[in-house]
């Protein structure tokens, strides 16, 4: 499949993430195939299939996660900015930086709500005590959270609700200012207000930051993106704008997964 | 559609939407039937029945959208079901309709007859284009049966033949009222009966576009004949 079929028909937007030709390997298993796509900028874009299908695994190429473990390889190029992140000799600091990540399960740091914000900032930056409160504030603000938590920046996060620390990873993800948000599931584990929320989060976030949603809930892809790509074994079968793709998809292996008729 | 749903349950629930729209298009086409045969022997007890069936109609029209909410809560269907449930869900509002233009063809042969005022050769064209109304609506059914696109656009290039049957005949009662104003009442029911069956046609071309966005997605309403073609057959 070329790259420019894959592209969405939608003119005037930039793509933000370009991926050519990509093959991932977990050690012998061939886990991504021949993935071409382009991501544009300013937008949700999320990746749906059954499990297995290498939708996490596509997502987590884009911040080269998988490069924490020995035997992970990517082969193909990932154009972010037109800069190929899979090249030797990138900053993976600086890649992680530009790219935040959110995963399924909510992963607070054991530390107060405001140091949660603080430390990964810190990292990067070097900020006043009073400009790092400003920064705290805003990243919980952005991320829906501040009126809920700003009577107790001091306790830990470990005493949020599972939504509300989803929301603190978010607003952890955002408070370093990244172009990039990538969730991997990021409301399965929550229940539907938090996971509401959420959605509405990724709502009001997508005009500041482009964003990659990876979900089991079909439902939840077809009311927060604006592209929707469908996978199965390692292929991108499909790609294009969620609203076609969920009434009238191009590819029969897609309308079968997508209406229940996947066995 | 094709190959079946991991629900056996869901494939149960469509199948019933689907043979419900059948059979309340079965019923629909009967009184549309009852109602030109009526309008042509005045029977009063084929009228009594065309208006009799129609609350059945209604009925029908209210339970399969009800059955169409039901599956849209629990299912959330999306893709070919989705646009199944959404085409259903007018294809019974066009059904009702033609329903309440068999009852009111069926009320107006009632006023003509009792008027006892008929001159039969006058109908022959009104038969003819009843004929044509009754089998795209017989055609738009079946088209709908086998989501066969085909079907579907030939129906909707018949429509234009019963709107030039519509204006035959509208001239026709024009001529007769000019040259003996005493058929005027009568030709004026006429007239109704006429936009009666043409409406007919309109809901059965309606059916049809329906039949084209289930299988193709497009949606082919206020489309020149010629493009819903080609998406039709393409």
């Amino acid at each position: 499949m070329s790259a420019a079929a894959l592209q969405p028909a939608e003119q005037a937007i930039t793509q933000k993430i370009k991926v050519r030709n990509l093959d991932f390997f977990y050690g012998g298993f061939h886990a991504l195939k021949n993935i071409n796509l382009e991501i544009p900028a300013g937008r949700v874009t999320s990746f749906i299939g059954p499990s297995g299908c290498g939708k996490s695994t596509l997502l987590r190429t884009f911040n080269r996660m998988y490069a924490l473990y020995p035997k992970q390889v990517a082969k193909g190029e990932i154009l972010i900015d037109g800069e190929d992140i899979l090249a030797p000799g990138q900053d993976l600091n600086r890649l992680r930086a530009k790219i935040g990540m959110v995963f399924q399960k909510p992963t607070p740091f054991p530390m107060s709500i405001h140091d949660n914000i603080a430390f990964g900032v810190r990292l990067y930056e070097n900020l006043s005590s009073r400009d790092m409160d400003e920064r705290v504030e805003w990243a919980l603000r952005k991320a829906a959270l501040w009126d809920e938590v700003k009577d107790k920046l001091k306790q830990s996060g470990n005493s949020l609700s599972g939504g509300q620390q989803q929301r603190l990873c978010i607003a952890r993800g955002i408070a370093v200012k990244p172009e990039v948000l990538l969730l991997d599931e990021p409301a399965s584990a929550l229940d539907p207000i938090s996971t509401g929320r959420i959605e509405e989060l990724v709502h009001e976030l997508k005009s500041d930051y482009t964003i990659v949603i990876v979900t089991h809930n079909m439902q939840q892809a077809a009311r927060v993106s604006d592209y929707t790509a469908y996978m199965y074994l390692g292929e991108m079968i499909e790609f294009g704008v969620t609203d076609e793709v969920f009434i009238k998809p191009k590819k029969k292996e897609t309308e079968d997964y997508i209406t229940g008729r996947f066995g | 559609m094709g190959s079946e749903h991991l629900s056996k349950q869901y494939d149960s629930d469509l199948e019933t939407l689907r043979s419900g729209v059948l059979q309340m298009g079965g019923l629909v086409e009967s009184q549309i039937r009852g109602a030109i045969d009526a309008f042509s022997n005045g029977s009063q007890e084929l009228i009594d029945q065309v208006i009799a069936s129609e609350p059945r109609v209604n009925a029908c029209e209210v339970n399969i959208d009800t059955d169409c909410s039901h599956i849209i809560v629990k299912r959330q269907p999306a893709a070919g079901d989705l646009r199944l449930i959404m085409a259903i869900s007018k294809t019974v509002t066009d059904l009702e309709r033609i329903g309440d233009e068999a009852e009111k063809i069926a009320r107006m042969s009632r006023q003509i007859h009792e008027r006892g005022h008929t001159d039969l050769y006058r109908f022959a064209t009104i038969r003819h284009a009843a004929d044509i109304a009754l089998s795209m609506l017989r055609q738009a059914l079946d088209a709908f049966a086998r989501l066969d696109t085909t079907r579907a656009a030939s129906i909707i290039r018949q429509d234009a033949e019963i709107d030039t049957e519509f204006r035959a005949i509208l001239r026709q009662l024009i001529t007769f009222m000019m040259e003996d104003p005493r058929t005027i009442s009568t030709a004026l029911e006429i007239v109704w009966i006429a936009k009666a069956i043409e409406r007919i046609g309109d809901h059965a071309k309606n059916i049809a576009e329906d039949v084209i966005y289930i299988v193709k997605g497009t949606d082919v309403r206020h489309t020149a004949v010629d493009v819903v073609e080609r998406e039709a057959l393409g």
